[in-house]
């Protein structure tokens, strides 16, 4: 057992490896900016969508909100840059400014929201995404319409989509292992019981507002980092590209295609579906194809693959490694535990007392009174 | 003896219904007390009040003197209480242990350490690796009793142990709670099921309409008319059960 164990994370490891070794490699062999533009779209949103994920994959929470955060990050950096004559290379120390802009506005926006479930708490994130979207398209300090322009970055033609690759790189990488060290700390599984049972979840003391909050500003920062960088490679936001509906459809689709609230599930979903939509918008002049493709993408993902791709694919796996098992193994073959209602491990000290009450162990009368179904 | 759990003239309306209507109810510390009483009468409003899932409209509510009327559940859960539910409430997504960590207040090895300890005092620790959502409703039952002994309560409230289980599991948790009662720990139980009820527990409250009707030692209470009456004349003697389960 301990052998299986270290073989599959020794391929993990190895899997990790080959994984960093293409992705650092992507630019070297793919030379093309059309191809690297592909990229670095797709590492946009592997990080947004890890980062919606940390929040309403974990705790159950479906926002469609995140543009608020993508918009802003976006906005805060080109506005800063525009008021703050900020030139070449030195916008991207406004990055972090980004990244606070998403994290303050979580917060009265996650305390507002976060005050309802379900379908309410949809609502309102759509609501609020609105109210940005239209505060971008009338005050005077957005540039209205027209939107905000990037400053010039002094970057040569040839290498400007590969340093933009490995900065979003950069930025996925930071997404993933902060989604990976969210998931195995206490704070993750709280965040899953809440998706779970959030009034059991309080009752075991679990600060769920708390919890909840905390999630949604990290969220909500990672998303704000990504849109200034994005804004900068796109070198201008306006309202519609800023706040796009879109958007948030599209991180969601991915997510449910790959895997709601597992780590991998929504990268392969971002994997796959931004390099296609990418390509459809830019193949066909209807630029409504790849919405028409995604809606009804996402109703056959609800109707033939409702748990996504990672988690289906792992229950095949398990079925096939168990196929021809008997559901219950026989009796010369099943632990203590399996049989009785004690476990393998004695739940008695040496001296035969309850490690829990201190008191001698209960009578036989229970040990063999059947097993616990 | 000392009252652990007391509440005191608790009054609670759902709209135009009267779920508790001056509800005095109080539980030793050290004891099993039962809380018994038609459906609807109120059991479960009164547990929710205590636990701060709901709110009363009037009275109080006190843990060890202190007040705690109206408390949000994960601070009553702090201060010593913890319940199970009538419907089994685990976190079907999580396994067996990740259930019983989110009860505790750290993710370390001695939480885990102590978190396996109460599975195996319960009986389901072969289980632990396995999501709590595969489990029978037994062994549910079993998983919600040990994740609200994870922070070492003072008082326990189970609303309906006993209900939808096999004989030989109604044994080995009345053995539990029996065995966590000598260890110190005060339990208030919600059940319909009068042997257990009768056998277990040291003072019996009964509840009709929302208002105490009779409290008082099992003996006393299987044959007190008011609770026969709020039976509507069903046999209380465990030896003839006539009610309604």
């Amino acid at each position: 057992m301990t052998g299986t164990v270290s073989r599959q994370r020794a391929a993990a490891g190895l899997a990790l490896v080959l994984l960093a070794v293409a992705a650092i490699m992507f630019p070297v062999v793919f030379s093309s900016p059309v191809i690297t533009n592909y990229a670095i779209y797709a590492l946009i949103f592997i990080a947004v969508v890890t980062a919606w994920n940390m929040f309403s994959g974990f705790s159950g929470y479906i926002s469609l909100g995140q543009a608020v955060f993508f918009g802003s990050g976006a906005y805060a950096v080109g506005i800063a840059a525009r008021n703050w004559h900020i030139n070449g290379v030195g916008v991207f120390a406004l990055l972090p400014l980004a990244a606070a802009v998403g994290a303050v506005i979580a917060v009265p926006f996650g305390l507002i929201a976060l005050r309802v479930r379900r379908h309410t708490f949809i609502v309102i994130t759509i609501a609020v995404f609105f109210i940005f979207q239209l505060m971008a398209y009338n005050f005077s300090f957005t540039g209205g319409s027209v939107g905000v322009a990037a400053p010039f970055l002094p970057w040569s033609p040839t290498t400007f989509n590969d340093r933009f690759y490995y900065l979003m790189l950069g930025c996925a990488v930071v997404a993933v292992v902060v989604a990976v060290l969210v998931r195995r700390a206490r704070f993750g599984l709280q965040l899953r019981a809440i998706r779970d049972d959030e009034d059991r979840a309080r009752g075991l003391g679990v600060r769920t507002m708390r919890v909840k909050l905390s999630a949604f500003v990290l969220s909500a920062t990672i998303t704000g980092l990504v849109g200034g960088v994005w804004f900068l490679y796109l070198t201008q936001v306006q309202p519609p590209s800023g706040f796009d509906p879109l958007f948030d459809l599209s991180l969601v689709l991915m997510a449910f295609l790959g895997g709601l609230g597992t780590i991998s599930g929504p990268i392969i979903g971002a994997l796959l579906i931004e390099p296609a939509q990418l390509y459809l918008t830019i193949r066909y002049t209807n630029g409504y194809l790849s919405e028409i493709l995604l809606g009804a993408l996402f109703l056959a993902i609800v109707i033939f693959l409702p748990r996504g791709i990672v988690p289906t694919a792992g229950e095949w796996v398990r079925r096939i490694r168990t196929r021809g098992r008997p559901a219950v193994p026989p009796a010369s073959q099943r632990a203590p535990a399996a049989t009785g209602l004690r476990s393998e491990e004695p739940a008695t000290s040496d001296e035969g007392r309850s490690r829990l009450t201190g008191r001698p162990e209960a009578s036989g009368e229970t040990e063999g009174a059947g097993r616990i179904t | 003896m000392t009252v652990l759990l007391r509440t005191e003239e608790v009054h609670k309306a759902y709209g135009g219904v009267q779920a508790l209507d001056s509800c005095t109810l109080e539980v030793e510390e050290g004891t099993v007390a039962g809380l018994i009483g038609p459906n609807g009468s109120g059991k479960t409003t009164l547990f929710n009040v205590i636990t701060g899932y709901a709110k009363a409209d009037t009275g109080e509510v006190y843990l060890a003197g202190k007040k705690i009327t109206n408390v949000t559940p994960d601070r009553i859960f702090a201060l010593g209480i913890g319940r199970t539910f009538q419907l089994t409430r685990i976190f079907a997504s999580l396994t067996v242990l990740e259930n019983m960590l989110v009860a505790s207040r750290h993710g370390n090895a001695a939480a885990r350490r102590r978190a396996m300890e109460q599975l195996e005092f319960v009986g389901i620790a072969g289980h632990h690796a396995e999501l709590a959502g595969t489990l029978s409703y037994g062994q549910r039952k079993l998983l919600e009793l040990a994740y609200v002994l994870v922070a070492d309560p003072a008082v326990i409230l189970l609303d309906e142990p006993a209900g939808g289980v096999n004989l030989s599991l109604v044994n080995h948790i009345t053995e539990r709670i029996r065995e966590l009662n000598a260890a110190g720990k005060t339990f208030l139980i919600v059940e319909h099921n009068m042997e257990f009820v009768m056998g277990l527990c040291d003072q019996v409250t009964v509840l009709d309409s929302g208002a105490v009707v009779a409290s008082g030692p099992p003996g006393i209470i299987r044959t007190d008319p008011r609770v026969l009456n709020a039976y509507l004349g069903e046999d209380l003697d465990p030896e003839n059960p006539g009610e309604d389960e």
